[in-house]
């Protein structure tokens, strides 16, 4: 096989790989849907997919940073507790000024995940600790300010005003608040990861940080700003989950960023960073929320939950691994020697 | 009259306990090619860090168009129309072509801050097409080939408006076919009025190309002379300061029965069918040009891969290693390729180093005898005359040729039957060249059997006994190095009709 | 070519010993146990020092493997979950009628095999880093404790099970008296054996060990098998100490862990450390700990002191000894322009 035709055919086969992908997803997906609708009725309701939108949302829009940092090569396990903190000291707010507009309360959150996203950030990209560790520490330093922060007290819906609950109850337009906020949110996203140069540059140091250095791409600033955005986006949702569960507590969210980094890695995020596409984010996100909501739905005791998840991780991110192997094989193959 | 482009002048540039640049100067004509040319660590990578601003040298000047130019950083040089390609392509595997070209200055609508993918797209398959490039700008970096990814490189110099373009060692990991397109690209380069600067150890690139050769030597500048004013030998002699001669002490030594046997090993898109055979006290060279499969067939011999068919046979008793330690037990060797990265830890120490094949030699049931580690450290460092204070001298602190001998070290620390050794004088300065040679003659003398991989033909037909050479990954020809020739091995090498003929042509062309 | 002679004698200075990152460890120690002794005068009295050990000791055992893990450049955010599945099973087999002993026996095999599980996912799927195939299995174990307790408690272990935990031999602590052989045990095996060689080999050049001949598969295999292991052992005595288990104990166990093993200087590029710092590190977070207990602190606030100590350390390990070696994931080629692996300036 000649040369001329040897490399656009491999472009295209890992092009349609990507295409593949997102094809099987969206196949599993519907087959899912009717898997869980035959086995209770109530799946498909306007009701339950309205509820399914709405935790979807929220796991959404911490997806979207959560790629980013993916994509850097890294990973954030703070999420959890940045929310708990951004929703905790937003709802204190609320508590001692009743009348506060609600915007300001969304903001006051996204500034305490700016906060906490921005010391990850300074500490991976200027002191070169490691991700895992930085959000590791990070995570607990966080959480323990939380409880300090509330006294040990739960912060509950008769606390909260009217005005902030509605933040993720009410609509606008028709469309659920938090679904809203999550499709402007992708759609923001999306352009900034496919049209923006700096977008761009996030996967040029993902692909190859050394590179990067030389390139003229300034790799710390990108790097911090990743976190820091991870961090801006954990802080909203966190005001967000408070506003809609109607309740604040230290340990709102424990364990969260798992559920975030699996549908991630669903979505076809890679691990090793470099690559991942927001349509492939919308429907891992799709089918993790779905896995949560129909779960109970059909009867799966709670407490296999998180066994599930796991095992999905792990189906996940091997099965990616396996497919990059055999486009290795058959790229070689290719080579005819 | 040929007008300077680029002039360097008395460039001095200092590391802690070595001077990489003493005094040196260069001149680049407007449109013409310029073979640099030097053997390893004589300053010629250093001078191309000096021109793309990597290193600041401590004292000189730099001319550009007859201007004084000081330039900070790789920014500088590329805003001054300077680029370079080097042998090794640093790329974003993940990125697209298109992107990769651009990445650095992407064309960013100034308000919107976004990026004009049509006119990106358009310029690239633009560059793409005149390089003749057989692939699209859509296609993503890490899946094309290393012959690719270096148009890739030219075709980013070209973006950024290069007027300088500097290669350095840009044909080493193509194939001769390869080097041939690049060949073109760069004479096309140079018509369109782009000055080049080639680096490169082959001789027949810089005869093939450049109009005028520049040589250095143990960072110092010898002399420049245009390419047909000057011999062969003359060349040689202006960068290593001694005759060819001198440099290969192969000594008739007593040769045995057959000690290794590979027979039709395959491996699926690396190599193919190959056979040889290796005997006591018999230096069998493997070469080729690079990309011949020759390294992935001594890793599957040594076990570091499998292979998929085929077989070896160590002292008449198949040897399928599926671990480097099952080689290494049987008493097969090798000298990987990648020093630094694949045949030292770097932070440790030598006596540490030579004794981590063989712990077992040194331990009691797992309990380490540092005594007899150091001893045996001792004993072979002193034996190959490793230039070093202590067994307990890091390793980091020695030189090239001086860690090679360590790793042969390591090598000797068991009891091997054939040691394969892959570009065992690769990055080596010339006297530990020598000496290197020198071990290998005593390992013969001694009965190893010794495999050499190298590119280098000076030294595969200087020291063999018997040569192998490989193109795409399958042996064309096996030859006794005494009927051998450069030309014999070279159209081996390459093989095809066509480049049959092109060897012919090229070496009615030389002088 | 001259005769050289090259000498055997090790490079000694006094300087250099005394700038050991354990001297700084006895510092912090003593102003920690300085620090607690004016916030309560009860602190200072020996016999509840001693006997206080049990608390921290039984997360101690998991920092000894979990050294030769980093110091091999990866990382296990498992263990605890490892931990509580053990612990689960135990409890729940005894109770279904195995014997105590074979119930004990079985928690180990349970964390081997976990630790195992790890070790074999790692060497089959190299792409995947130490994080990620932890964190799945992370997620999982504690998923099947959860699967088979639920939210309940299991125990009513036998009287002389708790033994173990608050028992001692004359005025040592049982447990104390496990972990020192143990750290013995792990010190050996990682300073003076070949085994722990080819753990620094490994964690400072993964390719050049392979190359050598090391079998790095099998390193690997049982330096996770260890760990499970010590998780084991970990869930024995925190079953002992608390009398009964459920799906969610050892919570945040693995931050622990992991801050006292950087704390106690080993970087978490890999290949470099000694197991003095790590055992350091445990009775200083160990004390710190007890001390904060004894004037009422939360729980909260040593998880701020935990991970901000954890940061820290990190943070002047890189500082002092050079920054991160960031390891290449395999196939990256992470050649900056220009420069060949060989070349020479």
């Amino acid at each position: 096989m000649s040369a001329e035709a040897k490399a656009p055919a491999r472009a295209r086969a890992n092009r349609s790989g990507e295409g593949f992908r997102e094809l099987g997803l969206l196949v599993f997906i519907a087959i899912l849907c009717i898997a869980f609708q035959l086995r209770n009725h109530s799946f498909l309701t306007l009701a339950n997919i309205k509820d399914l939108l709405d935790n979807t949302a929220i796991l959404g829009i911490l997806a979207v940073g959560m790629m980013l940092v993916l994509i850097t090569g890294g990973i954030d396990l703070s999420i959890g507790a940045t929310i708990a903190l951004a929703g905790m000291t937003s709802a204190l707010t609320g508590m001692a000024i009743p009348r506060i507009n609600p915007l300001l309360s969304i903001l006051e959150g996204m500034a305490v995940g700016l906060v906490i996203g921005s010391v990850i950030g300074i500490l991976v990209a200027r002191f070169k600790v490691l991700p895992i560790i930085a959000s590791l520490g990070l995570m607990n330093i966080v959480r323990g300010v939380t409880y300090i922060e509330s006294k040990g007290a739960w912060v509950s819906a008769y606390q909260m005003s009217d005005d902030f609950k509605s933040l993720s109850t009410g609509t606008t337009l028709g469309v659920n608040n938090l679904v809203l906020i999550a499709l402007v949110i992708f759609a923001l996203f999306w352009y900034f990861v496919n049209h923006t140069k700096t977008g761009r540059r996030i996967y040029a140091i993902g692909s190859n940080p050394d590179a990067a250095d030389v390139s003229g791409i300034p790799r710390r600033k990108l790097l911090w700003l990743v976190y820091a955005t991870m961090g801006v986006l954990a802080g909203l949702a966190g005001v967000l989950w408070v506003s809609k569960f109607a309740s604040a507590q230290g340990d709102t969210a424990l364990g969260y960023e798992l559920n975030v980094i699996a549908a991630c890695v669903l979505g076809g995020v890679s691990i090793s960073g470099g690559s991942g596409k927001v349509s492939g984010l919308v429907l891992g996100t799709i089918l993790l929320g779905m896995l949560n909501n129909a779960l109970p739905l059909i009867d799966v005791s709670p407490f296999w939950q998180q066994f599930i998840q796991g095992i999905v991780i792990l189906a996940a991110v091997l099965t990616n691994v396996a497919v990059k192997r055999n486009n290795q094989r058959l790229a070689l193959r290719k080579r005819a020697i | 009259m040929p007008e300077t482009i680029l002039a360097l002048e008395h460039i001095t540039k200092t590391f802690p306990g070595v001077r990489a640049l003493d005094d040196v100067g260069f001149e680049l004509r407007k449109g013409e090619i310029h073979a640099l040319m030097g053997e390893n660590g004589a300053g010629k990578s250093t001078l191309i860090k000096v021109i793309t601003g990597v290193y600041q040298p401590d004292s000189g000047r730099i001319l550009l168009d007859g201007r004084s130019v000081s330039i900070r950083g790789p920014l500088d040089s590329q805003r001054l129309g300077i680029a370079a390609i080097y042998q090794h392509v640093t790329c974003y595997p993940d990125l697209s072509v298109a992107e990769n070209i651009f990445i650095g200055h992407e064309k960013v609508d100034p308000l919107t801050r976004r990026i004009h993918w049509k006119e990106l797209h358009a310029q690239a398959a633009e560059l793409l097409g005149s390089l003749d490039a057989d692939f699209d700008s859509k296609a993503i970096m890490g899946n094309l080939s290393v012959a690719q990814q270096q148009i890739v490189e030219i075709a980013k110099a070209l973006s950024t408006r290069a007027r300088i373009i500097i290669m350095d060692e840009p044909t080493a990991p193509l194939t001769k076919r390869e080097s041939e397109d690049l060949y073109r690209i760069a004479e096309g380069l140079r018509d369109k009025g782009v000055s080049i600067v080639f680096i490169s150890h082959r001789l027949e690139d810089m005869y093939r190309l450049a109009s005028r050769v520049t040589v250095f030597r143990d960072s110092r500048y010898v002399g420049t002379w245009p390419v047909d004013a000057i011999s062969r030998d003359q060349l040689i002699v202006a960068m290593v300061g001694r005759s060819i001669t001198q440099l290969f002490p192969k000594r008739k030594v007593a040769i045995g029965e057959e000690v290794l046997k590979v027979e039709g090993l395959s491996r699926t898109g690396y190599f193919k069918d190959v056979s040889f055979s290796v005997r006591k006290g018999e230096i069998l060279a493997i070469t080729g040009l690079v990309g011949a499969g020759r390294t992935e067939v001594c890793e599957a011999i040594y076990g570091i891969t499998r292979a998929d068919s085929g077989r070896v046979l160590l002292a008449g008793e198949e040897l399928r290693a599926a671990h480097p330690s099952e080689a290494l037990e049987r008493g097969l060797g090798y000298l990987p390729e990648d020093r630094l990265k694949q045949g030292l830890v770097l932070e440790w120490a030598i006596a540490a180093n030579v004794t981590l094949p063989s712990l077992e030699r040194f331990s009691r049931f797992g309990w380490m005898n540092r005594r007899r580690e150091e001893l045996k450290a001792k004993e072979l460092a002193e034996r190959l005359e490793v230039k070093a204070n202590s067994v307990h001298d890091l390793v980091a602190t020695l030189s090239g040729g001086n860690q090679q001998k360590v790793i042969v070290a390591k090598l000797l620390t068991g009891n091997m039957k054939v040691i394969i050794l892959d570009e065992p004088t690769k990055g080596v300065d010339v006297g530990a060249k020598a000496a290197i040679f020198e071990i290998m003659n005593e390992l013969a003398q001694a009965g190893y059997g010794i495999v050499m991989v190298s590119s280098e033909m000076p030294e595969v037909l200087g020291m063999s006994d018997r040569i192998v050479v490989m193109r795409e990954g399958r042996v064309s020809a096996t030859l006794d190095t005494a009927d051998a020739t450069q030309e014999k091995i070279l159209s081996a090498a390459m093989a095809t009709a066509t480049t049959v003929a092109t060897a012919a042509t090229a070496a009615k062309e030389r002088p | 070519m001259s005769e050289r002679s090259i000498s055997v004698d090790r490079p000694r200075s006094l300087r250099r010993f005394f700038f050991q990152w354990e001297w700084l460890l006895v510092l912090i120690f003593i102003a920690v146990n300085l620090i607690n002794s004016s916030l309560s005068r009860y602190y200072l009295n020996l016999r509840s020092l001693v006997g206080s050990t049990n608390s921290f000791l039984d997360m101690a055992f998991l920092v000894l493997p979990m050294t030769f893990v980093i110091i091999l450049g990866n990382i296990d955010i498992s263990v605890a979950s490892t931990v509580a599945l053990s612990a689960v099973v135990m409890a729940v087999s005894f109770n279904a009628g195995l014997p105590m002993p074979l119930a004990a026996i079985l928690c180990l095999v349970v964390g081997t095999a976990c630790g195992l599980l790890n070790g074999l996912i790692m060497i089959k799927f190299k792409e995947l880093s130490a994080v990620i195939v932890t964190l799945a299995t992370m997620i999982i174990y504690r998923g099947i404790a959860y699967v088979i307790l639920e939210d309940q408690a299991s125990g009513h272990f036998p009287k002389w099970y708790s033994f173990l935990a608050w028992g001692s031999i004359g005025p040592v602590p049982l447990i104390l008296i496990v972990f020192a052989a143990c750290a013995i045990a792990f010190g050996l095996l990682l300073h003076k054996t070949s085994f722990g060689r080819k753990v620094f080999a490994m964690g400072n050049n993964l390719t050049a060990a392979r190359y050598s001949g090391i079998r790095t598969d099998s390193v690997i295999v049982a330096v996770s098998a260890l760990t499970g292991l010590m998780a084991g052992f970990t869930s024995l005595f925190l079953s002992s100490r608390m009398g009964s288990t459920r799906p969610n104990v050892a919570l945040g166990y693995e931050l622990s862990v992991i801050a006292m093993v950087v704390l106690g200087g080993v970087s978490t590029a890999g290949g470099s450390g000694r197991i003095g710092g790590p055992i350091l590190a445990v009775f200083i977070i160990g004390y710190l700990n007890y001390g904060l207990g004894l004037v009422n602190t939360t729980a909260n606030v040593l998880l701020i002191i935990i991970g901000s100590l954890l940061i820290l350390s990190v943070l002047v390990l890189n500082v002092r000894f050079g920054g991160h070696r960031r390891p290449a994931p395999p196939g990256a080629r992470v050649i900056a322009p220009g420069k060949a692996p060989d070349e020479k300036a």
